[in-house]
């Protein structure tokens, strides 16, 4: 199950994973991988968290590739958790992005934790315009028809007394932010001042889960 | 006889005391390498404790470190300080004493570690802190003696077998340290000593004359204790008439919430404006210390508390103790009795409080049980990994290390002492590797050998990190509580769950006030007065008790009587009610309930198999009722009963009880529940995976949650023998019982099974409803519930519509 909304004059996909699909050009979107997050927090001395976030994400990524047959794939940025961490990676979890990548036509968005090349094959870009989309990491105050990451927004919800929190994107007349598709990543609520300063009044929430769906942005 | 120092004889002597026997052979034998003390609270338990460091130290003692005093609470440390000081300065010793606790200032913490005291009193966890920096084994030359006070108060939990490795630690600096345990009455002393003990040191176990049973009855009220609730509110003017008969009353809850509710009701009742304090552990220190100050100068006729009081403190004249609710537990029971009356020899005096009819029929089976001495206790199985785990990381902090000489050290620890190697080696290689089976990052490591064999950090760094997450205790992810504006004084802590739940105007009860939620600000809870009198009501925990088994033994044999000439009449009323409308639990059957509360589907087992074993109960049921289609949301069990709520009838449990598909499920809820979630959490912290603490900022409760439970599932997926899974599986089973304990039960039970349906609670589950612990079950029932949410939130934003007139 997956949530088709108009955006811009297109018609976007809101796949359960929390990747966003547009059938008319093929393109899968994805955002905040943040591939090596646990190599990371070894670096500095932090603890060892269980290094398997990587190929969980490449997991949910190629089930994603494969439902869709995405021939055009855009990483929103924050893919790699710093700079470093990209050629750090292990062999086998390299060649599976290599994989992933052929015949595909791919490109890294910079996001602030991994703001130069990456080191890896596919296009590196600040930022990507197609048709009436412009596709960057942060999200501005005056963009129009803006697809962003970043802010890792999830939705909480309280249920008959019971409090449920899910991944989300949020939706206005003008942007688009997509929730964090990596393993080991936290969010953040949509009440938090700099979402609900960001979307205008009447914004959506789409929740990901097992069937996709869109409710008023709790704020 | 061995001679106390002259002038603190001439202290004793004009004073008129004298002293006990047990405080003369505690002098007689004080070289012997371990001493376990079993005294009555109110036997001079800690001063025996010290005599003989005050012997050993004369009139003029050399500087230096002599004697390391450790409680469980750092109130109790305070209070010693405050208490030992008055003999040692009157009688004009040159000892110092001081105190170090996590609320002791950074400055002094330092000076402390380059000069300390002659008597340095801290906690279990001040202590591993203490050992794990470099200047350590300057910091404890020449330490002779550690006294560990209340030790039967760490003796069933991490933080005992924490304290037990820093004294490990402390021997290997110290070879000749001896170990001086102090304890109330317990069902088994062999266990505190062998605790106790470097092994395989012996520990000589000296039992003081345990004094006059204590005076101990239920305060029988006019007005009728309500079917369930536990506020006690009933007995608010039964409880000031016997503070006005008592110089100093200390009033006991078992929970935080419990407490707030009954001073805030005892306050609108209390006409003649008796001095009244409130003291529990969410509440601001400085709060707690007013308050502690004003106990001390005997100003307060009565204190309303948690467990924060619990242990031995020796706070002015208090001639009666009165619990409010049931204890949950005997032993801890006649603990809390000690409070009351300090004088040696004199029976104390107590009044138990059922805060309803079920706690009633409980507070009779505890009195009986108190009478017939009949203490209850679980044993304790070997020391946790976890702790080690974060021992290891600790000796890392203080220097490189040798991992054969760190092994022998651990062994010496009494919890430790049947440690295989491979099973040290298995926590070493944690702690330096992650030990996971994927080897990716191994350049990175926490712990790297050198080339002259010795772990050292990698990173210096680390050490910081480390210290911040020293510790065991888990509680609850709290946030602080502080009046709204500029520099706005603090108030205390409420749990996260609960802060969640608040929105702006919304009333809570906290240290007695009224105050009104303004907003969240940094993490800290902003409020303001507020001149209501209908608060919300706070969910925090307090301390958690379980039932003792022997009990509910008693209280399923009660049930079995004709009539109930023993109880008050209300309560005996209730229990016919409940024959009347359902059933009374019978031993060799089993009693179902299923009713509709509170918008859910509410179903009642009956097993009376002790908590441990209904809480695998629990989970094995809600795993069936989801198989079964029953979308369930949630249990919680007690020693007698398991309740599950969800979002459908079951209106025939016999399919539940098919034990081969009990038995099918077991591997899968073993791995999948809630409970081993929690567990892991906790493991995972304690062993130093999960950090709580990062650079003096706490993350948030609930990314860590989040957090958390994804390290645990995608351990589950690829690495399903990780050394902390193996830990949170361990731990788990200290909780939940094998599958035996059922397995027994369903024979016992056969197809004896009584399903009752009602349209209504019962009077024996209502009580079932207040229980701490609730366990959430996230299944099917999320997405039924969601997918409603949603079709409400799209229908009341006008969206529906939107979405139709775009469809067009």
């Amino acid at each position: 199950m997956s949530h088709v909304f108009p955006f811009q004059g297109t018609q976007l996909v809101a796949l359960p994973s929390g990747a966003l699909f547009w059938p008319d050009r093929n393109l899968l979107v994805v955002s905040d991988l943040h591939f090596g997050k646990s190599a990371r927090a070894s670096r500095f001395g932090g603890a060892q968290l269980p290094p398997y976030e990587t190929r969980e994400t490449l997991l949910r990524l190629e089930d994603d590739l494969t439902g869709t047959r995405a021939r055009q794939v855009i990483c929103l940025g924050d893919s790699f958790d710093s700079p470093e961490v990209g050629g750090a990676l292990p062999e086998a979890e390299l060649l599976w992005i290599s994989r992933l990548q052929a015949g595909r036509d791919w490109t890294w968005i910079e996001g602030n934790h991994d703001p130069g090349p990456v080191g890896l094959g596919g296009t590196h870009l600040a930022q990507m315009t197609l048709g009436p989309l412009t596709f960057r990491h942060i999200a501005t105050a005056t963009g129009q028809g803006e697809v962003s990451g970043h802010y890792h927004p999830k939705a909480m919800l309280s249920l008959r007394g019971r409090q449920l929190s899910r991944p989300c994107f949020l939706l206005d007349q003008t942007r688009l932010i997509l929730p964090a598709f990596g393993t080991y990543t936290g969010g953040l609520t949509t009440r938090s001042a700099p979402l609900a300063r960001l979307m205008a009044p009447g914004a959506q929430a789409i929740l990901t889960g097992p069937s996709p769906c869109a409710i008023p942005m709790p704020r | 006889m061995t001679p106390l120092p002259a002038s603190l004889q001439r202290w004793f002597d004009t004073r008129g005391w004298s002293i006990h026997p047990h405080q003369q052979e505690m002098l007689k034998r004080a070289r012997e390498p371990a001493l376990l003390l079993i005294a009555p609270t109110g036997g001079g338990k800690t001063l025996a404790g010290f005599l003989p460091t005050l012997v050993e130290l004369g009139e003029a003692p050399a500087p230096g470190l002599h004697t390391v005093y450790v409680s469980p609470l750092k109130a109790l440390a305070a209070d010693i300080k405050r208490n030992l000081r008055i003999p040692v300065e009157e009688a004009g010793l040159a000892v110092r004493i001081e105190d170090r606790t996590g609320d002791t200032s950074s400055h002094v913490k330092r000076r402390q570690r380059a000069d300390p005291p002659h008597i340095l009193l801290t906690t279990p966890e001040s202590l591993a802190l203490l050992t794990s920096y470099e200047d350590a084994a300057r910091t404890f030359a020449g330490v002779e003696r550690v006294v560990v006070d209340e030790i039967h108060a760490l003796a069933d939990s991490k933080r005992g077998d924490q304290l037990m490795l820093a004294l490990a630690r402390l021997s290997t600096l110290c070879p000749g340290l001896r170990r001086v345990g102090l304890s109330a009455t317990v069902d088994d002393p062999a266990a505190i000593a062998r605790l106790l003990a470097r092994h395989p040191d012996p520990c000589a176990i000296l039992t003081a004359d345990p004094g006059p049973d204590p005076d101990i009855s239920m305060l029988v009220t006019d007005a009728a204790p309500p079917w369930s609730g536990g506020g006690a509110a009933h007995a608010i003017p039964a409880v000031l008439e016997q503070v006005r008969r008592h110089r100093t009353t200390l009033i006991f809850h078992n929970t935080r919430a419990q407490a707030e509710i009954f001073f805030h009701n005892l306050w609108l009742a209390n006409e003649d404006a008796l001095p009244i304090g409130i003291h529990h552990g969410s509440l601001d220190r400085m709060q707690r210390q007013k308050v502690e100050a004003a106990m001390v100068a005997g100003q307060l006729r009565a204190i309303v508390c948690t467990g924060s009081l619990d242990l031995g403190i020796d706070w002015g004249d208090v001639d009666l103790v009165i619990q409010i609710g049931a204890p949950k537990n005997v032993k801890r029971l006649v603990q809390r009795i000690g409070r009351a009356n300090h004088r040696y020899n004199a029976p104390s005096k107590a009044l138990l409080v059922p805060a309803n009819r079920f706690e009633v029929v409980e507070c009779v089976a505890a009195l009986d049980a108190v009478k017939a001495h009949d203490l209850d206790g679980e044993p304790r199985g070997p020391g946790p990994r976890d702790v080690l785990c974060q021992h290891i990381l600790i000796a890392a902090c203080a220097g490189p290390f040798d991992a054969d000489l760190l092994y022998r050290e651990m062994t010496s620890a009494g919890p430790y002492a049947a440690l295989t190697r491979a099973r040290f080696d298995d926590c070493l290689q944690f702690c330096a590797t992650g030990g996971y089976a994927l080897r990716a990052y191994d350049r990175w490591q926490r712990l790297l050998q050198r080339p002259d064999g010795l772990w050292q950090l990698r990173d210096p760094r680390s050490a910081a990190r480390i210290r911040q997450n020293i510790g065991t205790i888990q509680d609850t992810d709290t946030l602080k509580v502080r009046w709204r504006g500029r520099g706005g004084a603090p108030l205390g802590e409420i749990e996260e769950g609960f802060a969640a739940s608040l929105s702006k105007g919304d009333t809570f009860l906290i240290g007695g006030q009224i105050v009104r939620y303004e907003g969240l600000r940094d993490l800290v809870v902003e409020v303001s007065r507020d001149p209501g009198k209908k608060p919300k009501i706070a969910t925090f925990m307090g301390t958690k008790f379980a039932t003792s088994t022997q009990l509910s033994a008693r209280i399923v044999a009660m049930f079995q009587q004709d009539s109930w000439p023993d109880l008050p009449g209300h309560t005996a009323q209730w229990l016919a009610l409940q024959r009347d409308v359902s059933r009374l639990p019978e031993p060799g059957r089993l009693l179902i309930e299923s009713f509709p509360h509170d918008g859910r589907q509410q179903l009642v087992v009956y097993g009376f198999a002790g908590r441990n074993a209904m809480q695998t109960l629990g989970l094995l049921l809600t795993k069936r009722m989801e198989e079964m289609g029953l979308a369930p949301m949630g249990f919680v069990a007690t020693d007698y009963a398991t309740l599950i709520w969800g979002l459908d009838a079951v209106t025939d449990p016999v399919p539940l009880f098919d034990l081969e598909a009990l038995e099918a499920g077991l591997d899968g809820w073993l791995a999948g529940n809630a409970v081993m979630k929690r567990t892991f959490r906790a493991s995972a912290t304690i062993a130093g995976l999960i950090e709580r603490n990062l650079g003096g900022q706490r993350k948030s409760g609930r990314q860590a949650t989040m957090s958390s439970d994804i390290l645990y599932d995608t351990l589950l997926k690829y690495d399903p023998d990780h050394l902390l899974m193996q830990i949170t599986r361990e731990e788990a089973m200290r909780g939940l019982v094998d599958f035996d304990r059922i397995r027994e039960m369903a024979a016992r039970v056969g197809s004896r099974i009584d399903h009752v349906t009602l349209d209504r609670v019962s009077p024996l589950a209502a009580p079932l409803f207040l229980e701490p612990g609730r366990v959430p079950v996230r299944g099917s029932a999320d997405e039924r519930l969601l997918a409603d949410e949603v079709a409400r939130l799209m229908e009341e934003s006008g969206l529906a519509q939107v979405d139709a007139a775009g469809g067009r």
